[in-house]
């Protein structure tokens, strides 16, 4: 189950997202959403709280069943495989109320990782994880003794994603990665995004820091109320006056809770240029 | 057909009256996600102040249902929700469990401290009234049980649907904290619930009691129909709740009658319920993980190897040294403890590195005992076949619930318990019907050993070789893989882990653990019968478990010593009772129980007189300076009492952290 020669070149498809509905009771959650994740891209997802990120993810993972629609992944649907299957395929996801293995340490949590993706073979003939080179490399091995409940948030967000290569997974799905993180964090945190997509693998990022999304994502999705309002690259949705309204609260629709959103730096819009919505 | 009608009628009765108390469990679990264990045991309590009222006391009957119904029980269910409940239902599955089984266990040693066994009756309401129907007769009892259930079904039909408060119990069934940010009290709520809750399960209890009897415990395991009856509306759907209840209850009427009364179906019919609480269970839908709710616990420290093997080596000793010089009988009660510990063991692996209950620990002995008795090879090879039997049953009970989560998986293997009880242990092939069956001493590599001092030696070095096996399995990926699936069972999926097999392979462990002890203790008493494993026993085990630390191997020698002393004062086993349930209670949020203040006892006396004792008194640190040192398995509490190295240095060792801080959102 090694996804590294899986060879996918830059711009592969590697997951598609087939307009999947989400519904809780009478609740649409996550509304037609459609887009598409591809190798070495990392493509954004981004909206006011509530607009379904979190629950795209849920269903992409397989924590969520949708209501309807596809998920595929390298080429296969997946919509009904269980969560370990997918992972197994080579889906790697943190989480934004963090998942850490609390009792264990640090270093501890990313060896759990890689016995888990050893499996039964790994019990008998434990391979040689390089662990601290995982830490070292996300940043946190001054950690590594530590007690995962008991460091930072933001240092929790680094160990969920080491933790997650530890897998060597082909698509890491990100919730939130970088809240916790200060300016100079995030910034070292944006250039290791960088590098884990040269080396291939596809990122979909949920992310609240319009900085560090306009900077690495290659493609971004806006979902407001589940439904995908707008797609393209950074250049083009920090333009979009859908894209405004959902974030800023233009219309008379209820204030979305705006004090997260940091779209602070976008210009002041004039045009009115309708964005056709990607698909692929 | 006359005698069909009388059954369908007493059937609807019963079911009436498994509707009500029912539908107390689903409004309380519903709106405040706790799944209420004793919800029959607190109908049990109240029937007996129902009989203290109307018949020892002489009130009239209205006045005594008045003052139970709308006095007692709601001051019980404020009580609870106040401050027994109150935030359990976001905790962990398994320490919500342990709460409700402490409440249960407090409310039988209530009954039986308060109530000495005598005969009572309950007499029906209006006894003397009936109507015919036909060539039937319906008593009045029977039509005021099935008025009352469509009474409660208009009652709590009208209080959800047409108050306020109503409104606000349905939305916190979904979310809470939402609710209290829409300015809703979801306190009030829960409080309200827990009273209407109580109140109901001592209704369901009133209407039963004058068919059932004043039984401690057959009241209190009236409550398995309820949860049946609660599981077939997926604990969330009251018209399903009623529906079950009712076909339920038909189905226990008929049951008796038309099926064979021969060989081991006809004792089917004992178990009704219970096989039906199995099936509803095992068709449940897959369950979906749960996320955002991390439970980092502090477990116990983990001791290092020579330590360990310092203290088992300490206990064997003192055991040695017991062996040659206690009587008979006392050595008999030394091997009882050392059964009962090894039990504890496997809820060491089961509920304190894996985070899941089990009811059934002393079934699964049971099954141990059984085939070790059965198998007639007083050998090693014996010994391994009953583990390996019970651990077969093990995998069986979780096998079909492997889909589903903790709370499930806990009241399949009460189910399971409440089978085995009724049908299995009692049938011919097991145990006989009040029966004993032979089992020989074991012989080790031909060596027989027949004295019970050797014995209760030999059983001491199995509870420390499987103590030390144990942790070095938590040392080792499997240990650190359990806790990370306690922790975080969405980020394990996410990694890749099939849980089921995981889980099931951990039923399996666990059982055979504790098959290994049945099969020793049969060996020990060279009789054994159901008796000696009936599912009541497990209850207070895992809450003793518990309180004694469920974390740590000391956690189960303390807890084997106590449950041995706790049965051998018959006369006070109510007080003890209510006493391991208040210790539940408090203790139940954190799994690491008495232990780690033990080893923090340790710790600090290590620190201050260690270095004292150790210029004058280079052997064993501080030895007799720990209390609780009395019984002999206690002196395995110190392997690990000095474990900091394996907590990070600059910060206290085991301090108990509760929700970390980067969740609390």
């Amino acid at each position: 189950m090694s996804h590294a020669d899986a060879a996918l070149d830059r711009g592969d498809a590697l997951l598609r997202v087939e307009d999947v509905v989400v519904q809780f009771g009478g609740v649409t959650a996550v509304n037609h959403a459609s887009f598409v994740a591809a190798a070495g891209v990392i493509t954004g997802l981004i909206g006011p709280n509530g607009a379904g990120k979190t629950t795209c993810f849920n269903v992409i993972t397989g924590l969520q069943r949708p209501t309807s629609g596809t998920i595929r992944f390298r080429g296969r649907n997946v919509t009904r495989m269980p969560v370990n299957r997918r992972a197994k395929r080579g889906m790697g996801r943190t989480f934004q109320r963090l998942e850490a293995f609390g009792s264990l340490t640090v270093r501890e949590n990313v060896r759990v990782a890689h016995d888990i993706h050893a499996g039964l073979l790994g019990l008998v003939r434990p391979a040689k994880a390089d662990v601290d080179g995982l830490l070292e490399r996300v940043g946190i091995a001054a950690y590594a003794e530590e007690r995962a409940d008991s460091i930072p948030t933001g240092t929790a967000r680094l160990l969920e994603l080491a933790r997650c290569l530890a897998g060597d997974p082909q698509l890491l799905l990100l919730d939130e990665p970088s809240s916790g993180q200060d300016e100079s964090e995030t910034d070292a945190f944006g250039e290791l995004l960088k590098e884990l997509a040269a080396e291939g693998r596809g990122i979909v990022m949920v992310e609240h820091d319009m900085d560090l999304v306009m900077s690495v994502c290659d493609e971004i999705h806006v979902l407001d109320f589940g439904t995908i309002i707008a797609s393209g690259p950074p250049s083009m949705i920090r333009n979009d006056p859908a894209v405004q309204k959902a974030y800023l609260g233009y219309s008379d629709a209820e204030d979305p809770d705006s004090s997260d959103h940091t779209l602070t730096d976008l210009p002041a819009v004039e045009t009115t240029q309708q964005i056709p919505v990607v698909t692929s | 057909m006359s005698s069909f009608l009388a059954y369908t009628i007493f059937g609807l009765f019963s079911g009436a009256a498994y509707a009500i108390a029912a539908s107390g469990l689903v409004l309380t679990y519903t709106t405040t996600r706790v799944f209420n264990i004793a919800h029959g045991a607190f109908g049990m309590v109240l029937s007996y102040l129902f009989w203290d009222f109307s018949v020892k006391q002489g009130l009239p009957i209205w006045l005594s249902l008045v003052l139970v119904l709308f006095v007692v029980a709601p001051a019980i269910g404020w009580f609870i929700a106040r401050f027994v409940a109150k935030g359990l239902g976001e905790a962990p599955v398994s320490v919500s469990l342990v709460v409700t089984v402490g409440l249960l266990v407090g409310c039988i040693g209530f009954a039986t401290q308060v109530y000495k066994p005598e005969a009572r009756t309950v007499l029906p309401f209006f006894p003397e009234t009936s109507f015919s129907l036909g060539e039937t007769n319906i008593t009045a009892h029977q039509v005021i049980t099935i008025l009352a259930s469509i009474a409660v079904a208009v009652g709590l039909y009208l209080l959800l649907n047409r108050t306020r408060i109503g409104t606000a119990m349905r939305a916190s069934v979904d979310n809470p904290e939402l609710l209290k940010l829409f300015g809703g009290k979801p306190e009030a709520v829960a409080t309200l619930s827990w009273m209407i809750g109580i109140s109901l399960a001592g209704l369901g209890g009133i209407l039963l009691v004058s068919t059932v009897g004043l039984d401690t415990y057959s009241l209190t395991l009236l409550v398995i129909n309820a949860y049946a009856a609660a599981m077939l509306g997926r604990l969330k759907s009251l018209p399903l709740t009623f529906l079950g209840a009712m076909g339920l209850g038909l189905l226990s009427s008929y049951a008796p009658v038309y099926l064979p009364q021969e060989g081991l179906i006809g004792s089917v019919d004992n178990v009704v319920p219970a096989l039906f609480l199995f099936i509803v269970i095992v068709a449940m839908p897959q369950a979906q993980l749960r996320i955002g709710q991390v439970k980092g616990i502090v477990s116990a420290p983990l001791p290092s190897l020579p330590k360990a093997l310092g203290w088992g080596a300490a206990l064997l000793v003192f055991v040695a040294l017991l062996s040659g010089t206690a009587s008979e009988a006392n050595l008999l009660l030394v091997g009882t403890a050392a059964t009962y510990a090894i039990v504890m063991l496997s809820l060491v692996l089961l509920t304190g590195y894996g985070g899941h209950v089990s009811l059934a620990q002393f079934t699964f002995a049971g099954v141990g005992a059984l085939t070790y008795a059965k198998l007639d090879e007083p050998n090693l090879y014996g010994l391994l076949v009953s583990a390996l039997v019970a651990a077969g049953v093990g995998a069986l009970v979780a096998l079909p619930v492997l889909r589903l989560t903790g709370l499930y998986l806990a009241l399949s293997t009460l189910a399971f318990a409440a089978i085995m009880d009724k049908m299995l242990f009692q049938a011919d092939f097991a145990f006989g019907f009040n029966g004993t069956l032979p089992a020989e001493r074991l012989s080790i590599l031909g060596m027989s050993i027949t004295s019970t001092s050797g014995y209760v030696f030999v059983m001491a070095a199995f509870f420390v070789l499987m103590a030390f096996a144990l942790l070095l399995v938590r040392r080792g990926v499997i240990g650190r893989m359990l806790i990370a699936m306690r922790d975080s069972p969405a980020a394990c999926g996410t990694l890749g882990l099939d849980m089921r097999w995981f889980r099931v392979g951990l039923f399996a462990a666990s059982a055979g653990m504790a098959g290994l002890a049945g099969g020793l203790y049969a060996g020990l008493r060279q009789s054994v019968g159901a008796a000696e494993f009936q599912f009541f026993n497990s209850l207070p085990l895992l809450l003793l478990a518990v309180v004694l630390g469920v974390t740590s191997v000391t956690g189960a020698a303390l807890g084997g010593t106590g449950l041995m002393l706790l049965y051998n004062y018959p006369d006070a086993q109510g007080l003890l009772f209510i006493l391991i349930a208040v210790g539940a209670v408090l203790l139940g949020r954190n799994p690491n129980g008495l232990a780690i203040y033990l080893f923090r006892l340790g710790n600090w006396l290590q620190g201050r007189l260690g270095p004292v004792l150790l210029s004058r008194l280079p052997a064993l640190p501080a030895d007799d300076e720990r209390p609780a040192s009395r019984n002999d398995d206690s002196v395995v509490e110190e392997d690990e009492t000095t474990v900091t190295s394996t907590v990070v240095a600059g910060r206290p060792a085991g301090e108990p952290r509760e929700v970390p801080a980067h969740v609390a959102r």
